[in-house]
């Protein structure tokens, strides 16, 4: 009996293998839909500008709904970070930086250089090596010179650890 | 004078903030997904080493230990989705969407999607390419087709920041950063999507807006 079971297993199994194999290649797969449950695009912003209360919320408002769900709240953490705050060294009030924060997409240059800042260019896209964070202190804290709060304007960690590579993949292998 | 203002106003806001860690870039920001596979911590694009390409990164599941990059995995049940405007009104226009399947990665697009906004779909025909999913201690694993190369796997996180020192500042035990700082995510490793696709894929406009989504099946 033992034996005519596992035959008749074998079987089984070699009918599940075919049927397999008639489906190679496999047929289309439905996926299914996907629920938002995280999002970024500049780096920090919801660190730095939106509440504990609110982070769950903004991680999961789209870029167009932010402006109007979060403006007068990056407003008024702009103001509570840097209550000295004039301008910044792009020039930009209040107001008007707050209104280019608070819509978090990351702008990226098809025609030229692609960089958060270097000196020149602002807001290109992200390289690697791109200094984010003395680039967003900068701005939160500098003033219109960029050169108030000098405790404050840098963190003094001006790169990684480990150097990026100038090809695909570009990141550096894990530790 | 203006210290000591930024130090009260550091005070005030430090009390808006308490009740979790803080982590930045976008590390474990949200409470919702810390510590999830959905937890995002990074995004980037830059121009490729051929200038006719553009690079896209996504990073997820931040401060792995290399013991814990051994283990760490992308979950089948969570699409990460880079969303890309092309015409100002940051609403995607086009989406480059990955997700796993059986030790592989698989990118679809850029493709218009069915639907823009919190729910996503997946459309068979617009796959691209497919990659091994790079383990672990073995060199990078790419694939390329339709134009677009793609690595997904563990690498080095590619942020610094000294985040226990902006930590501190913003709870107002110090009222500077140290120099030299600490990188915090220094030694730490991420999940990594990388893309390289043609610019001429991505729309027709000589700028576009890029964030970085992640999905969770419903």
């Amino acid at each position: 009996m033992k034996a005519i079971q596992s035959i008749g297993f074998v079987l089984l199994a070699v009918s599940i293998f075919t049927a397999c194999k008639k489906d190679n290649p496999p047929k289309n797969e439905d996926f299914g839909t996907y629920e938002l449950s995280d999002q970024m695009a500049r780096p920090a912003i919801n660190t730095v500008f939106v509440s504990t209360a609110d982070k769950d919320v903004f991680n999961t408002t789209t870029p167009s709904a932010m402006a109007s769900a979060f403006g007068t709240k990056f407003k008024d953490r702009l103001l509570a970070l840097s209550p000295g705050y004039t301008t910044n060294v792009l020039g930009l009030t209040a107001d008007q930086f707050s209104g280019v924060l608070v819509t978090d997409v990351l702008t990226v240059s098809k025609t030229g250089v692609t960089t958060f800042f270097d000196g020149t260019n602002v807001l290109t896209g992200r390289a690697l090596a791109d200094d984010v964070i003395d680039t967003e202190l900068t701005l939160i804290f500098g003033g219109p010179a960029g050169t108030s709060n000098p405790g404050l304007t840098s963190d003094k960690v001006n790169s990684n650890d480990k150097a990026f590579l100038s090809s695909f993949p570009y990141l550096a292998t894990p530790h | 004078m203006k210290g000591k203002k930024l130090f009260f106003s550091v005070l005030a806001l430090a009390s808006a903030v308490t009740g979790g860690l803080i982590y930045a870039a976008d590390h474990v920001d949200s409470p919702a997904v810390t510590g999830s596979s959905t937890d995002i911590t990074d995004v980037y694009a830059f121009r490729a080493q051929n200038p006719d390409n553009l690079v896209f990164v996504g990073n997820t599941q931040g401060l792995l230990s290399p013991m814990a990059s051994t283990t760490a995995k992308f979950d089948e049940n969570t699409l990460i989705e880079f969303n890309i405007d092309n015409n100002g009104d940051a609403v995607e226009d086009l989406v480059i969407q990955a997700i796993p399947r059986n030790g592989k990665m698989k990118i679809f697009g850029p493709y218009t999607p069915a639907n823009t906004g919190t729910r996503s779909t997946i459309a068979n025909d617009k796959l691209s390419v497919e990659v091994d999913i790079t383990k672990y201690g073995e060199s990078a694993k790419t694939a390329s087709n339709k134009g677009i190369t793609a690595f997904a796997g563990p690498r080095d996180d590619p942020f610094f920041f000294d985040l226990d020192q902006f930590k501190k500042i913003l709870a107002g035990t110090a009222t500077s950063f140290n120099n030299p700082g600490t990188d915090f995510f220094k030694g730490t490793n991420v999940l990594s999507i990388i893309l390289e696709v043609p610019k001429s894929m991505v729309g027709g406009t000589d700028k576009i807006n890029v964030w970085l989504e992640t999905k969770k099946k419903m």
